[in-house]
């Protein structure tokens, strides 16, 4: 049934007005009752991954077509400040981004019972909201520990690459910040939270890293054992790409992990805020939740689980993060990251 | 008539006593308002203002010119104090080195050197931001260059303090509204309540009680009273001049009348034909009935005038009655009705006027023996009933035919049953107002077989 309406929509993908940004992928699921409204969502997240909590959505709201487009982060942030364009709601992953587009007053507030039920820490004013939280992981293959215990923290995973150069070399990979946002962002606040941050890039440093610009292909490369180790990857993707697979497995280091916030805000321009006001209450409502756990694979967002797991560090979402997108600020940290990173 | 239309007095004071409250009420709200605003802004300013300071001192000057490396410290705080948008801007005059270009600079110049932050409100980007601004002089490539560091704050944290405010406010100016307006009720009723009590005093007096208020009274008062006890005076003085005419009057009228009786009297013993007897008897009946007429007049002008200036001796009432009794013997004799008496031996003593309680009795003596037939009996009785001394004038005679007392003792008021019989109608009047003068009452009722009974109760000692 799913597969019917994705058929569909990427059919209808083809006849879609052109954007002044890159799509990456365009679908449309038909409302399943006569049809009524359209929601018009921008996504950095798959179509494939959301495709189970639309189909939740539409069997309540059974008159509600939704366009579902998936651009990078880069072209969400392009074509919201630049374009103008009308999306009903903005989701992304790239917190710094939304931020920026929350700050300087591309959002629309919005007010529900079920936004105000949300943790402090997981929305900023009326306007950006978190629906799930995803820790960002080590992945490793299991032999590259033989007879070694596996690192719980940055200090031992430190000391092993320098006390076993050799399993290493050439074998970590990681995300390039400078080509990655969710990389830059994973740098910078790695780098704010700790300081062990710069010792291991520069032990990473020595051991010529392969930098990424995007998680699949680090796990792709894990998989067939061209890499044995790869550093900040996002927990969510990678959970079901290793499960079954015996030979890989995956660290939440103890000193802390990074916990990214997947956000939602109704941008200015939309046509319809309602309409995704009311698509943004399905995911913070109970089903939502249920659905983005069991069939999006996403963890919700769940006070009582962070405090369970006290290394889950959530990463705050509040304007400290425009520090970062400061042209200055970047330039300096890449800088110092590629000197920590990049020896000859 | 009662005056409406001037609005009455407790509740001029409590309205103008509820409007000062309502005043202070507003009054307080507005300065709770401005007071807490001030500080909540001021507060929100200093962290403003440390952000600013903090992001200054990372300014550094170098071969590359002007370079800063913004402090992740800095905007966390301001984002902790509260969900507010930041924006910031670092200048070298116009040219922006990074931030948000179009975040104006201040209108007035900056001090440099360790000068503390400007603050300055202004509209950005569709809404209002509160901007901290400090310069800082850098070496830039061997040359001193002035930075301008602003950081701008929109201040829907400081809406929200104030917001909380103002409900907090609201709720004292309510408060204390509520609790003034209390007050005011009680003060408006303290203050009203020495008028109250004194139209109580005045109130509770008797119909003729016309002595002069003493009452104590607050100053303000003592002119109303004074102004009062000048017009009972008046009303006293106007009284007894009436009352001297009424018994002047009776007196002079009863004078020629006792000559022209005694002229009859003369006339009638020399007269010679039955006829010219008759004549003389009918004159001789009327003028006695003028002279009681006069009486009358003369008693229940004494009873009404006089009745706060009572003589109080104890009165013996068996011998009273006796005498009235005996007085009545001549004229029931013209009509051969006999007087029986019963229980006059008893001894029981009333403290009264004795004349009034003499004309009392007389009255009711009058009425038997006039509303009598002929040949009949007239019973005067004394005895204790209840506690009170009950003396009864009992008659065969024709009766009220049920007309009610409150009727027959109207002043001038007559029954239907009178025929030709002639009298004033001031009888039970002043009968009633005696009695009434004494603390006692009358009580007419009829005689099943026929005939009134006329009693008088009143309190012994
Ligand atoms: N003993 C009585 N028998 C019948 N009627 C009486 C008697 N006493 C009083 N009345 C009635 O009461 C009326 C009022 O009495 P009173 O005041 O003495 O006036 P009057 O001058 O008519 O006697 C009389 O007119 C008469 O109708
Ligand atoms: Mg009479």
């Amino acid at each position: 049934m799913r597969g019917a309406f994705l058929a569909l929509g990427l059919m209808l993908a083809g006849l879609l007005p052109a954007h002044g940004f890159e799509v990456e992928e365009e679908a449309s699921f038909a409302a399943p009752g006569p049809e009524v409204a359209v929601l018009r969502v921008l996504s950095t997240t798959d179509t494939q991954i959301m495709a189970p909590v639309i189909a939740g959505f539409q069997a309540v709201n059974r008159g509600i077509t939704i366009h579902y487009t998936v651009a990078n982060s880069q072209q969400v942030q392009a074509a919201i400040v630049t374009d103008g364009a009308a999306y009903d709601l903005v989701i992304s992953s790239a917190m710094d981004l939304q931020m920026q587009l929350a700050n300087d007053g591309f959002a629309l507030p919005w007010q529900s019972e079920r936004t105000t039920a949300l943790p402090g820490w997981a929305r900023w004013q009326d306007t950006l909201f978190a629906f799930a939280q995803e820790p960002v992981v080590l992945i490793a293959a299991r032999s590259v520990f033989d007879g070694l215990a596996p690192p719980r923290t940055r200090r031992e995973l430190t000391a092993l690459l320098r006390d076993y150069p050799e399993r290493f070399r050439g074998r970590i990979g990681t995300y390039d910040p400078e080509r990655s946002g969710a990389g830059y962002l994973f740098a910078t606040q790695d780098a704010r939270l700790s300081d062990t941050f710069w010792r291991l890039a520069e032990v990473m440093g020595g051991l010529e890293p392969v930098l990424y610009d995007s998680t699949a292909p680090m796990i792709n490369d894990l998989k067939a054992g061209r890499l044995v180790l790869a550093y900040n990857v996002l927990g969510s993707y990678a959970a079901p790409r290793l499960a079954g697979d015996d030979s890989t497995m995956l660290i939440e280091l103890e000193d802390h992990t990074l916990t990214l916030l997947r956000t939602a805000l109704i941008p200015r321009a939309a046509r319809s805020p309602v309409l995704g006001g009311t698509f943004l209450d399905y995911l913070l409502g109970p089903s939502g939740r249920a659905l983005i756990a069991s069939e999006a694979g996403l963890p919700p967002i769940d006070e009582a689980a962070l405090a369970a797991q006290p290394h889950l560090r959530p990463i705050r979402l509040d304007p400290g993060l425009l520090v970062y997108l400061d042209a200055l600020k970047r330039r300096a940290f890449l800088e110092e990251w590629r000197a920590a990173l990049i020896q000859p | 008539m009662k005056r409406t239309g001037a609005i009455s007095l407790r509740k001029r004071l409590v309205l103008q006593l509820l409007a000062l409250a309502a005043a202070l009420a507003v009054l307080l709200y507005v300065t709770v308002r401005t007071v807490a605003g001030d500080a909540a802004e001021e507060t929100l300013d200093g962290v403003l203002g440390a952000a600013t300071l903090a992001i200054a001192d990372e300014l550094r000057g170098g071969e590359d010119g002007v370079s800063i490396d913004l402090p992740h410290e800095a905007f966390s705080i301001l984002g902790s104090i509260s969900q507010d948008r930041i924006f910031y801007r670092i200048a070298v005059g116009e040219v922006t080195v990074t931030g948000y270009d179009d975040l104006p600079a201040p209108a007035r110049k900056l001090g440099s050197g360790l000068a503390s932050p400007v603050f300055y409100t202004l509209p950005y980007r569709q809404t209002q931001v509160r901007v901290a601004a400090v310069e800082r002089v850098v070496l830039a490539d061997n040359a001193p260059v002035a930075v301008t560091v602003m950081v701008a704050q929109t201040r829907t944290g400081q809406d929200t303090i104030a917001a909380r405010v103002a409900n907090r406010a609201a709720g004292l100016g309510l408060g204390v509204f509520a609790l003034a307006a209390i007050l005011s009720m009680i003060t408006a009723g303290s203050v009203l309540r020495p008028i109250d009590r004194l139209a109580e005093a005045v109130g509770r007096r008797g119909p003729r009680d016309l002595r002069s208020v003493d009452h104590p009274s607050p100053a303000e008062l003592v002119p109303l009273i004074t102004a009062l006890n000048g017009f009972i005076a008046r009303l006293r003085a106007a009284l007894t001049r009436t009352e001297t005419f009424i018994t002047e009057a009776a007196h002079h009228i009863r004078t020629p009348l006792a000559t022209v009786r005694a002229k009859a009297e003369i006339a009638l013993r020399r007269a010679e034909t039955e006829e010219a007897r008759d004549t003389l008897r009918a004159v001789i009946r009327s003028v006695e009935e003028s002279a009681r007429s006069a009486s009358q007049l003369l008693d229940h002008a004494t009873v009404v005038y006089r009745s706060d200036r009572l003589a109080r001796e104890p009165v013996d009432l068996g011998k009273l009655v006796a005498g009235v009794a005996q007085s009545f013997a001549p004229t029931a004799e013209l009509k051969d009705l006999a007087i029986r008496t019963q229980g006059l031996e008893a001894a029981v003593t009333v403290t009264g006027d004795r004349l009034l309680l003499e004309s009392a009795l007389r009255n009711l003596m009058d009425n038997a023996v006039k509303y009598s037939p002929p040949d009949e009996e007239i019973l005067i009785s004394l005895e204790v009933v209840d506690g009170l001394a009950r003396v009864a004038v009992s008659d065969r005679g024709r009766g009220l035919s049920g007309v009610n007392q409150a009727e027959l003792t109207r002043r001038f008021a007559r029954g239907g049953n009178v025929r030709d019989i002639v009298g004033s109608g001031l009888g039970l009047t002043i009968v009633d107002e005696v009695t009434a003068a004494h603390g006692g009452r009358l009580d007419l009722s009829e005689h099943a077989e026929g005939g009134t009974c006329a009693a008088l109760f009143l309190p012994l000692g």
